[in-house]
């Protein structure tokens, strides 16, 4: 394996970290507020969150790109900020890789706290918990299988990316190229030992992910 | 305790008005689907009625037209649901400690006295998924206690469970009963549970409260037969007067005496007992060519219609003038002796359910 392929390692785990996290800390208010909301607004937010699951890739890269763009309403309030615009840099990379992995880290979580019901909240509350203190102490321990999947899946699916990446990113090595479009890249220039170094790598990757995963639900009984 | 609900919901309105006294167990008493466990939670603060009001031991806990409200982990209060609620992440101890910390109170005698009282002692290190239904009840109600509360609220906490744990949960109960100095709140459709454990019974009817006294008042009533259905009757409370050589102990009580079979009680202890109204029989003189050994001089209060046809059901007040009984007779017999409020007649106990 080259040296640059190793730049595209690190830059993919880099990025798959980052975003996970990112994913955790802000979808894990949307997947309460879901799982709990008697408003209106729950169909219309849940399909919105859910529609990168069904999108082509290419088209939430074209329609983020023409957003980040200059004539784009983030492009422009970046300008004003005066901060680099998104296209073709590593933050837009972690933006647009969040963005498509959001459904799979709401999901999971989403699901695990409408399997805990209201019943352990009221009976946190009728010992004196307050709702945000019977939110760490209880709903987040009881839901923690959803977590382990969430976290899973958010990394997971943020590796495996393609699309997304190559409309926003473009192919700029150590800063955008990641696993995915590398490997793309040697195939055109058919070097395909290295391709195959990649390639089975990462079937390699998803299949220990995947098992991790089924072993995990098999042991808590927890589905998705 | 007063406390007043006014709320709607689809196919289904609440508007009650409570009195509740501050000590001592009142059971909130109905059929399934008549609101009982809508007004419970609206006591713990789960619901909000658009119009309501409570106030416990002097303090306002709700006040709409002030708007007032305090969230429920704001009210000191215990509430045991129908299914244990344990945290299934924590152990029975961590249970325990979970209300005991953010009630600010520490380990102390009054933890190892609940220990004992609902013995739960060597549970502790379990995990909630580990324990028996009864078991899992105990350590809910022990978990309730801790925080010290000022009311209990019980929904319905034995519904869950089998009879033979019924039967194993129900004395602890009957315990906490007598060593509690908070008023409890305790929602049933069982009406031995209710005769069992509370002092003074609310009839709720279809989001309504349709009567509200003592137990004892309220179980006399022959105008709320419909409610009780089979099991209309009287409560007794007798005193354990003495136990005679040939095996029947005899019970004393302000109208009269009863004599019970079984010698395993204990003179001077209080016991509670049902008359069933169908078991009472009532004859014009007193016969001694019977083998019916409960006869009980008492005068006609009331006359009333069952809501089973071709009965009556016949108020008694005993000679002390006070104690209710009530009797379940057919309307020809009632007719054939002429049974008006005021006449003077013997009543044949044909059996006594012992309750407590």
């Amino acid at each position: 394996m080259d040296s640059s392929s190793l730049t595209a390692i690190c830059l993919t785990c880099k990025l798959a970290t980052l975003t996970t996290m990112l994913l955790l800390l802000i979808g894990t208010p949307i997947a309460w507020w879901l799982a709990n909301t008697r408003s209106r607004l729950k169909g219309p937010v849940g399909a919105l969150v859910t529609l990168p699951l069904v999108l082509p890739p290419t088209v939430l890269g074209f329609y983020l790109l023409v957003s980040f763009g200059p004539h784009g309403f983030i492009g422009q309030a970046m300008d004003a900020l005066n901060l680099q615009r998104l296209p073709f840099t590593f933050a837009g990379l972690v933006v647009a890789s969040f963005l498509y992995s959001l459904p799979f880290v709401v999901q999971p979580i989403q699901n695990a706290f409408e399997a805990i019901g209201k019943r352990p909240l009221e009976a946190a509350a009728s010992l004196r918990a307050s709702p945000l203190d019977a939110f760490f102490s209880v709903a987040l321990p009881l839901a923690r299988p959803g977590f382990l999947v969430a976290t899973v899946l958010g990394f997971a699916h943020t590796v495996g990316e393609f699309g997304v990446v190559l409309m926003i990113g473009g192919n700029i090595p150590g800063k955008t190229q990641v696993l995915s479009v590398k490997i793309f890249d040697y195939v055109e220039n058919a070097n395909y030992t290295q391709a195959h170094w990649l390639a089975g790598g990462m079937v390699f990757f998803s299949f220990m992910v995947l098992l991790l995963l089924y072993g995990s639900r098999k042991r808590t009984g927890w589905g998705w | 305790m007063l406390g007043r609900f006014r709320v709607g919901y689809p196919g289904f309105t609440l508007d009650v008005d409570l009195f509740m006294p501050e000590k001592g167990v009142t059971a909130l008493f109905g059929p399934s689907g008549s609101g009982k466990t809508t007004i419970l939670r609206c006591m713990a603060g789960l619901e909000r009625s658009t119009e309501g009001f409570l106030s416990v031991a002097g303090e306002v806990w709700q006040d709409e037209e002030h708007g007032i409200f305090l969230s429920t982990h704001k009210r000191p209060l215990g509430l045991v649901f129908q299914e244990a609620s344990l945290f299934p992440h924590l152990s029975v101890l961590k249970n325990l400690q979970y209300g005991m910390k953010r009630a600010g109170n520490e380990k102390g005698e009054r933890f190892e006295a609940m220990l004992d009282l609902l013995d739960i002692r060597s549970l502790l290190k379990r995990a909630p998924d580990s324990l028996s239904g009864g078991e899992r009840q105990r350590v809910a109600i022990a978990r309730a206690l801790l925080t010290r509360p000022r009311l209990l609220l019980m929904d319905e906490p034995l519904a869950a469970l089998d009879m033979r744990r019924k039967l194993e949960i129900l004395p602890y109960l009957e315990r906490l009963h007598n060593e509690l100095s908070i008023p409890v709140v305790y929602v049933s459709h069982s009406l031995n549970e209710v005769t069992r454990l509370a002092d003074h019974l609310v009839l709720i009817e279809n989001g309504r409260a349709t009567a509200n006294g003592p137990l004892m008042d309220i179980l006399a009533r022959p105008d709320l037969s419909a409610a009780f259905a089979g099991e209309t009757g009287a409560v007794l409370e007798t005193t354990v007067a003495a136990r005679e050589a040939d095996g029947l102990t005899r019970l004393e009580f302000p109208g009269g005496k009863l004599y019970i079979a079984g010698d395993t009680y204990t003179p001077g202890n209080r016991l509670r007992c049902h008359i069933h109204a169908s078991d009472i029989s009532l004859a014009l003189s007193a016969r001694t060519d019977t083998s019916i050994l409960n006869t009980l001089p008492a005068t006609v209060a009331a006359v009333a219609e069952t809501d089973t046809p071709g009965h009556a059901l016949v108020q008694l007040r005993l000679m002390d003038g006070k104690t209710l009984l009530l009797a379940r007779i057919t309307e020809r017999s009632r007719q054939a002796l002429a049974i008006t409020p005021g006449l003077t007649v013997i009543a044949q106990v044909k059996s006594v359910a012992i309750l407590r």
